[in-house]
Formats: C-alpha cells, sequence, structure tokens
C-alpha cells in the first residue's frame, strides 16, 4: 500500500515537472504548429530570472518578504520568457510560418544563440535589456489615450523607446550593484528554495519534500488557468479559430497576427513557469534547457497534436513509467521473480536507462497509432 | 445624379503567381441591391470576390468600399469595415461548436467578442436548424448545415456588403429556398448590399442587376429582368 502510494506521489512529481516543461509546447507546437527548439531555452529564462529574483529579494529592503519571492518569480519568469517568445515570433518565425524545415533550424540556431546570451551576459545587463523591452513594448498600450492624442505617433514611438532604454538602463545599473549579478559567468548557479519550502510533510506514512508538492500545485493551477483561457475567453476563441482556419478568421475580423503573436507569447511564457520550478530541483546552467526539450516533444506527440488532455494524461503516464522502471518497482512488488527477469530489471533502474527505455516505448507506441493516445475524431478529415 | 455606391471595383487586375486572373474587372454595387456575378467555371468570379475581401492583393485597380478605397488593408479591417464574407465550399471552422462558430460572427461588429455575446435570434428563425445543434461541433454538420452555419455567422457581423460565392452549390432544393428567403430577407429588414456568385437561375432572378464574367473580364451586364434566354445560356454552367 505505501509501495503503492509512494510510487504514485513519484510519478505524479516528474509527471508534473514534465507537464509543466510541455504545456508551453502544447500551445505552440500543438495548436500552432510551430516547431520551437528554443523552447528549452526559453525554460532556461525562467530558471535564470528565479535566480535574478531571489538574489533581488536578498536585499536590505526587501529581505522580510524573502519567504515570498518564489510567487514573484512566477509572474516575472512568466513575463520575461514570454517577452522572449514574443520578439522571437516577431523577428524569426513569423517570416517562416508554413516551412517547417526552416523553422526547426532558425529556432535551433536561435536556442544556440541563448545559450551563449546567459553564458557571457551578466545578469544585470540581460535583466535590464529585458526591462528595456518590457517598457518599450507596453509604453504604448500604459499611456493614456489623452497625452497619446497630442503627438506624433513616430515623436511618440520614439520618446516610449528612449524612456523604455532609460528604465533598463536603470535596471541595470541598480541590480549592478547585487555582486553575483554583475558578472557573467558560464558556471551553473543555485536557486535556494525559501526557507517554508524546505523539509517535507508528513503525509501518512510517506515523507513528501514541500518543493515537489509546491511544483505540483503550480502545474494543476498552471493547467487550470491555460483550459480556462483557450475554452472560456475570448482571446481563447479567437486562438482556436484561428489555429483551425486562418483566413476564415481573417475574413470574420479576427486579427490574425495579433493572435498569432498572443498565442505565441503564452506558450512562452508558459515555458518560463515551467522555468522556476526546474530551479527547483536542481543546479540551472545554460544547457538546462536541452534536459527538457526532447521530452516535451515526446509528450506533445504522445498525447496527441492538439490536444491538452493528451498532454495532461501522457505526462502523468510517463512520469508514472519513469518511476516504475527507474526505481525497479517489480522487483520491490515481486522480489522472488527469476534471476534472468531481475537482471532485466535491476539494468533499467536508474533515471537514464528508464528514459532509454520510456522514450523506445513510446517510439513503438507511435508506430503503431501515429496521432498519439488522443487522436482527433469526427467526419473531418483533416488535421 | 449619381450617388456613390456601397462597393465600386475600377480595372481590378489579380495575379496567381504569372498567370494572370482578373483582367480589367469594373464593378459596382449599390447600396441596397443584390447584385449577382455569372460566369463559367474558373472565370474568376471566386478571385474577384477574394480580392474583394483583400485575401488576394490586386497588381492594379481600386476597389472602394462607401466611396473610401481599401487599398491594402488586410481582411479582418474590411470585415470591421462592413464587408461579410460567406466562401465559396462553406469554410466554418470544424472543431469550434455551432454556437462558437456564431459567436466569432459578432467579432466583425464595434468592440468585437468582448462587447457583443447574444446571438441575434433571428439567425435561429431563419436556419432553425441551427438552434437544435448549437452545441455540436461544425466540422459534424452536414454540407448544406455548415453553408447555413456560414451564412448565419455572416449575417450575425451585420455587414453593410454580403459576398457570397456559390452559397447553394451541392444543395438540396429546400434548403436552397431557405437560404434565398434569409438572403431576402436580410435584404428587405437591414438594407445590406450583396454581391452574389451563383449558378442556380431561380436565384440568380433575384437580384437587380447582372455581371456577367468571360475569362477574368466583365463582357455583359444589365437589369436581371432583362436577363435573356441567350445570356443564361452562354454564362451559366446549369
Ligand atoms: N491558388 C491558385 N493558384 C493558381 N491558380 C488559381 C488558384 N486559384 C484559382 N486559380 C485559377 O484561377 C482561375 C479562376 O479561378 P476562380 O476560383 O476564381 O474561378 P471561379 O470563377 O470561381 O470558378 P468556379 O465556378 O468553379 O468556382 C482558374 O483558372 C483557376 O485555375
Ligand atoms: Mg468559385
Amino acid at each position: 500500500m505505501t509501495l503503492l502510494f509512494e510510487s504514485l506521489f513519484n510519478g505524479v512529481a516528474i509527471g508534473s515537472v514534465l507537464l509543466m516543461a510541455a504545456l508551453g509546447l502544447a500551445v505552440v507546437f500543438g495548436l500552432m504548429g510551430v516547431i520551437n527548439l528554443a523552447h528549452g531555452e526559453l525554460i532556461m529564462l525562467g530558471a535564470y530570472t528565479t535566480y535574478v529574483v531571489q538574489n533581488i529579494f536578498k536585499l536590505e529592503a526587501l529581505k522580510p518578504c524573502f519567504g515570498a519571492y518564489i510567487f514573484v518569480a512566477v509572474l516575472v519568469a512568466f513575463m520575461v520568457s514570454a517577452i522572449a517568445g514574443l520578439v522571437l515570433e516577431r523577428s524569426v518565425i513569423r517570416r517562416l510560418y508554413g516551412r517547417p524545415l526552416a523553422t526547426l533550424l532558425a529556432t535551433w540556431g536561435v536556442s544556440l544563440i541563448l545559450q551563449q546570451f546567459v553564458r557571457t551576459t551578466p545578469m544585470a545587463y540581460a535583466s535590464g535589456l529585458w526591462m528595456t523591452l518590457l517598457l518599450g513594448l507596453l509604453m504604448p498600450v500604459l499611456l493614456p489615450q489623452r497625452i497619446r492624442a497630442r503627438f506624433r505617433a513616430l515623436h511618440l514611438r520614439v520618446a516610449g523607446w528612449a524612456l523604455a532604454l532609460a528604465g533598463g538602463i536603470g535596471t541595470a545599473a541598480w541590480l549592478s550593484g547585487i555582486s553575483r549579478l554583475s558578472r557573467a559567468s558560464a558556471r551553473n548557479v543555485d536557486v535556494t528554495a525559501p526557507k517554508w519550502m524546505r523539509g517535507g510533510i508528513e503525509l501518512g506514512s510517506l515523507n513528501v519534500p514541500v518543493p515537489r508538492l509546491f511544483i505540483i500545485c503550480l502545474t494543476v493551477v498552471a493547467v487550470i488557468a491555460i483550459y480556462w483561457f483557450l475554452n472560456r475567453s475570448v482571446w481563447g476563441i479567437r486562438i482556436r479559430a484561428v489555429t483551425q482556419n486562418r483566413e476564415i478568421s481573417d475574413c470574420l475580423g479576427i486579427p490574425t497576427q495579433t493572435v498569432d503573436a498572443l498565442t505565441f507569447g503564452i506558450g512562452s511564457g508558459l515555458a518560463g513557469v515551467a522555468g522556476v520550478a526546474v530551479s527547483l530541483l536542481g543546479s540551472v546552467g545554460p544547457n538546462v534547457g536541452g534536459d527538457y526539450i526532447v521530452g516535451s516533444f515526446m509528450v506533445v506527440v504522445l498525447g496527441g497534436v492538439g490536444k491538452l488532455v493528451g498532454t495532461v494524461v501522457a505526462s502523468f503516464g510517463i512520469g508514472l513509467l519513469t518511476d516504475v522502471i527507474g526505481a525497479g518497482r517489480l522487483l520491490e512488488v515481486w522480489p522472488s521473480m527469476p534471476p534472468t527477469c531481475a537482471a532485466v530489471v535491476e539494468f533499467f533502474a536508474t533515471t537514464s536507462m528508464a528514459k532509454v527505455l520510456i522514450f523506445a516505448l513510446i517510439v513503438a507506441f507511435l508506430q503503431l497509432r501515429p496521432a498519439g493516445l488522443f487522436p482527433r475524431k469526427g467526419r473531418m478529415v483533416e488535421a | 445624379m449619381t450617388t456613390e455606391p456601397l462597393l465600386r471595383v475600377e480595372g481590378l487586375d489579380t495575379y496567381y503567381g504569372e498567370s494572370h486572373i482578373l483582367r480589367g474587372v469594373d464593378l459596382a454595387v449599390p447600396s441596397g441591391q443584390m447584385v449577382c456575378l455569372i460566369g463559367r467555371n474558373g472565370v474568376g468570379k471566386t478571385t474577384l470576390l477574394r480580392t474583394v475581401m483583400g485575401l488576394l492583393q490586386p497588381r492594379s485597380g481600386l476597389v472602394c468600399l462607401d466611396g473610401e478605397p481599401l487599398g491594402r488593408r488586410p481582411p479582418h479591417e474590411r470585415a470591421h469595415a462592413g464587408i461579410g464574407y460567406v466562401p465559396q465550399g462553406r469554410e466554418i471552422i470544424p472543431w469550434l461548436t455551432v454556437r462558437e462558430n456564431l459567436m466569432l460572427g459578432l467579432e466583425a461588429l464595434p468592440g468585437g467578442l468582448v462587447r457583443n455575446r447574444r446571438i441575434d435570434p433571428l439567425v435561429f428563425e431563419l436556419f432553425p436548424v441551427l438552434e437544435t445543434f448549437l452545441n455540436r461541433r461544425g466540422g459534424d454538420l452536414s454540407g448544406g448545415q455548415q453553408q447555413q452555419l456560414a451564412i448565419a455567422r455572416a449575417l450575425l457581423g451585420k455587414p453593410k456588403l454580403l459576398l457570397l460565392d456559390e452559397p447553394t452549390e451541392g444543395i438540396q432544393p429546400s434548403i436552397v429556398l431557405d437560404i434565398e428567403r434569409a438572403v431576402r430577407r436580410s435584404i428587405e429588414t437591414t438594407g445590406i448590399s450583396v454581391l452574389l456568385v451563383e449558378q442556380h437561375l431561380h436565384f440568380v432572378r433575384q437580384a437587380d442587376w447582372y455581371y456577367a464574367m468571360q475569362r477574368g473580364g466583365i463582357v455583359a451586364a444589365g437589369p436581371t429582368s432583362q436577363l435573356s434566354q441567350s445570356v443564361v445560356n452562354r454564362f451559366l454552367s446549369v
């Protein structure tokens, strides 16, 4: 019984990290059909953001509320990755819609650029750059109509970006005061969890680590939020319409380019939130994204492209399998199995070997059912 | 006195790549009238509607709505300016429910979906079948039902100009009558103008004016009351 419970919990914990990482991809790849190989690097940006936010909260003024930094980090990470995604969409991906191979190569290039960027740029400067982008993009929205109407559009834009640049430089200067953020470093950094998150909670006979519990909660909230957004909100309907029939949506009055940018931004933002979760599990380095990108694509394809439910089921399925295989659960359940079987089970009872076996299983499964666990049904032929 | 027509198309030339499809098309749709465009398969009728909607950019020529040139404005801006489009081949959005498809019709209204959430019950009066299938997925409807959905959706946006591309293609006669009635009723009650591409003579005859197209150019035009049998034989494939 305990064994079952423990296995279940571990499986859910592994699955929720996978799900968190794959959720953004489910939107970007599943709905828009854009293969974004830089998704892992967007996760990495989220993880680094957690580190930066944490260091800001170590400042004297903010020290008392250090425990709350993780919640701020979730919000900021979402925005950081969302803006990175927006810039990526506007500058690269928008020009490559309908050309999957070109998109693949271009986003792979972007992922390399982003990795090198975090290696060579001090985080204080990176934050300054990001602040500039944030202010610059928000300026037209923030300014009251009354002020906007009084000036010429061009002047307003120049002034807006100048202000944004000033804000960015200010941020960079301010953060340069924190020694850990002022120098570039290719080495990994460690995020320390707030005090309330250390240790574990006794749940029956099981000792549950709090960070894991936090990640599970974060995942649940993220899934519910994105589900609500896509199915109930006005922009959700627009997004689904555009992803299914771009031309007609355009003719109906939906600004398709705005929808593309928004969809991509939200998918990227979710990657940032995944980054927060990732930063709680281990140290954060420029290559951390690579650990998650393959798994994320596997989850989305296994679940059935374009199906949120499929992504959820696939993540938890893979999570459970990882625990069952990786921890050699079969041996625990059935200690007296024949030695040859036992040897096989033990052979796969490491994290990396479990991964190999599971990916092999997924590939085999996709041979049988190429559309994944939840293929789309109905009289519609296409899609 | 000549009043400015609602839609005025002047010297329109449209290409697909290097193939010249529309050749100097001139056409006008006066306010509150129904104008029918006839012509054999492949002469460029759909191409003309797509150019008016902004899905294709003409190489030269003008499209004016209410006297104002539309230039290179994208389709969604034209929808907000008052052009509703029912494309050939009933393109509804397959995975959205009938209700959601109808709601998307409200997007063209001022304020879009955010301000407008109510589906005018008039469309259910015109097409009762839609009300019974509100929660079904659009793609699961039959072809005829999808066509009714596409027309209802366009009408919900309260366009000034409705572009209808062969709305009765491959549809059983009783539903053809429903569609004709719905279009006529919208013209009477809301005063919209219609540019119709049609092969059914019965429907063509309800228009006020006709244009006949051949190889990408307008070759004949006149009031439909004077539509002669020889013109019908030359330009309608049925
Ligand atoms: N996407 C395209 N690329 C190249 N040529 C095209 C394309 N679409 C249409 N054409 C060509 O343009 C010409 C006009 O096509 P269009 O669809 O406007 O005809 P139509 O008058 O609407 O015919 P129908 O009555 O069959 O609907 C045809 O010769 C067609 O082959
Ligand atoms: Mg046609």
